[in-house]
């Protein structure tokens, strides 16, 4: 159950998008965001779609992963959708002839939410699933550097970002060890009440943090143990390079970026 | 409370690239009343399929049977499976949370619904089972030295009342007066009847002199199952798959393939010992030459 949260996991294959820069990825993750916000027409929409679709295919990464990410949203994505929809004014949109509350503002409005939503997620995930978190933090470390020069402490981040990217999947099997004991014990967590439940999650709550603080106070003996006293001087294991793949790739998402522009101010 | 495991399967992180089998057609059948350990080194799938015992985990494929019922039901008859079969997990001192030994041990027997006097009475007996002090009751559980927490929690399985109560490395992370409590005690909480025990290790030292029958597992499989004699008469294969025969098994094993004529079914130094003086008085004797 807790294992199929896929949100933020790597998925450690071989594809050209695996290979590339991280700061290349998140520099068009970035700019990515910006254009699904920027997009109006449908045309620039389809651009992006087309861009989103690209993106998946090259990643190598099962389609099916991709929808798995998207579940988890699934209600927020209907949620806003069907706010948007009976919310909106405008002119009213009659569904086999019946007029139900519907505006063809609202049903457009609610489209471009709906799509913005899935291009949004499928994107992040695109990042997470061909990007290893050590490669992640990395790179926004770097890219956070010139902030460093006027006292941003940005190795500490990018590491407090790491250890707590790298402790989830611990936690989570810590969690779902904890589940089990207590079901072993008779504990039920999903009867009852809304109060009975939320008092069932004490016995679950409470060794959870328990066993936080004591990893938390190991991780930090260990790495004081191997000398570690923050960023200054630190070398790395992989040195990350901008390569003409990321070159390629980010001239490709330049022209599509380009499209949308295009297709949204000048058209 | 007879156990019945029919072809049973079960595969991690299915469809994913971390895909991997953990239990390979498992056909076990435990009867009323034995001591079974289950031995194999880590990853052998030996905590998975105990998982399976009181349902927690599904099998992908095959049946488990607790007493005619299967692990898959749902509901009431789930809830009752699980206080027929008491789990003690690994490092079971984790799962500690109440402010006093006294509550968390009752917080099994409170979740079976059962009235406050039977609650007091189960406590006090699994406490004194497992061997902790009255007035250890009273303390707050996080307290306790690191034997004494486990102590509490496999008191909290206990005060289920389960029939069948499994044990995954109860003796895992103490030291070996510490190791050596828990392992009597679970041996007298055996020797008090009205229960099946099933203690997983790979220790072979820890469990050998305990059960009375051993499964062995090896990558998924059942690789050994029988008496402690029946599998220990396999020493060589066993150490192969990186199980160690209790050391002493070892010594015999070789003196015996250098010719001397002694039984070969030894698992204690005290056997040992025995077995070698009686030899040595034999060839003094007789002046048998064996």
């Amino acid at each position: 159950m807790l294992k199929d949260i896929t949100l933020g996991q790597y998925f450690p294959i071989d594809s050209f998008l695996h290979r590339l820069d991280p700061r290349t990825k998140i520099l068009i993750f970035i700019l990515d965001i910006v254009a699904i916000f920027m997009a109006q027409t449908v045309e620039s929409y389809v651009v992006l779609i087309l861009f989103t679709f690209l993106v998946m295919l090259i990643s190598k990464v099962p389609v099916k992963m991709y929808f798995k990410g998207l579940k988890p949203i699934l209600y927020i994505i209907v949620f806003t959708a069907l706010l948007n929809l009976f919310l909106t004014q405008g002119e009213d949109l009659p569904i086999f002839g019946y007029s139900v509350g519907i505006t063809v503002e609202g049903a457009i409005v609610a489209a471009k939410m709906a799509t913005r939503l899935v291009l949004l997620i499928i994107g992040s995930s695109a990042l997470t699933y061909t990007t290893s978190p050590m490669a992640l933090t990395d790179g926004i470390e770097k890219l956070l550097k010139p902030l460093s020069k006027i006292g941003f402490p940005t190795h500490e981040l990018a590491m407090m970002m790491s250890i707590a990217i790298k402790f989830i999947p611990t936690l989570i099997e810590e969690t779902d060890k904890i589940i089990k004991a207590q079901q072993a014990r008779g504990a039920s967590f999903d009867t009852g009440s809304i109060f009975k439940r939320a008092k069932a999650l004490i016995p679950m709550l409470v060794p959870l943090f328990i066993s936080a603080f004591r990893r938390a106070d190991e991780l930090a003996i260990a790495m004081e143990s191997r000398c570690y006293t923050g960023g200054d001087g630190r070398t790395r294991l992989k040195e990350i390079k901008f390569t003409h793949k990321d070159l390629a790739a980010t001239i490709c998402f330049l022209m599509f970026f380009a499209c949308v522009i295009f297709l949204d101010f000048i058209f | 409370m007879a156990i019945k495991i029919e072809n049973l399967d079960y595969v991690y992180m299915q469809g994913s690239p971390f895909e991997k089998k953990a239990l390979d057609n498992i056909n076990i059948e435990i009867k009323d009343g034995e001591f079974v350990g289950l031995i194999g080194h880590t990853g052998s799938g030996k905590s998975t399929l105990v998982q399976h015992l009181n349902g927690l985990l599904k099998p992908h494929s095959g049946h488990v049977f607790i007493n005619e019922h299967e692990t898959t039901e749902k509901g009431e008859k789930l809830k009752k499976l699980r206080c027929d079969v008491g789990l003690v997990f690994q490092y079971p001192e984790h799962q500690l949370f109440e402010e006093t030994v006294y509550k968390d041990i009752a917080y099994g027997p409170t979740n079976l619904g059962l009235p406050k006097e039977e609650i007091d009475i189960r406590v006090r007996d699994a406490a004194r089972c497992v061997g902790l002090p009255p007035e250890v009751l009273d303390k707050s559980p996080f307290d306790l030295s690191g034997g004494q927490k486990r102590r509490v929690a496999i008191a909290g399985v206990i005060a289920m009342k389960p029939s069948v109560l499994v044990l995954d490395e109860p003796t895992a992370g103490l030291d070996p007066a510490g190791r050596e409590e828990i392992l009597s005690q679970i041996k007298s909480i055996y020797d008090e009847g009205n229960m099946t025990v099933i203690l997983v290790s790979h220790s072979m030292e820890d469990v050998a002199r305990l059960v009375n029958r051993l499964i062995v597992m090896n990558e998924g499989k059942v690789f050994a199952d029988g008496t402690v004699d029946e599998v220990f008469s396999r020493g060589r294969e066993l150490r192969n798959i990186g199980l160690n025969v209790p050391q002493v098994n070892v010594l015999i094993d070789e003196l015996v393939a250098r010719g001397l004529n002694i039984n070969p079914n030894i698992y204690t130094v005290e056997n040992a010992k025995n077995e070698l003086i009686e030899y040595f008085k034999r060839i003094k004797e007789g002046g048998e030459n064996a």
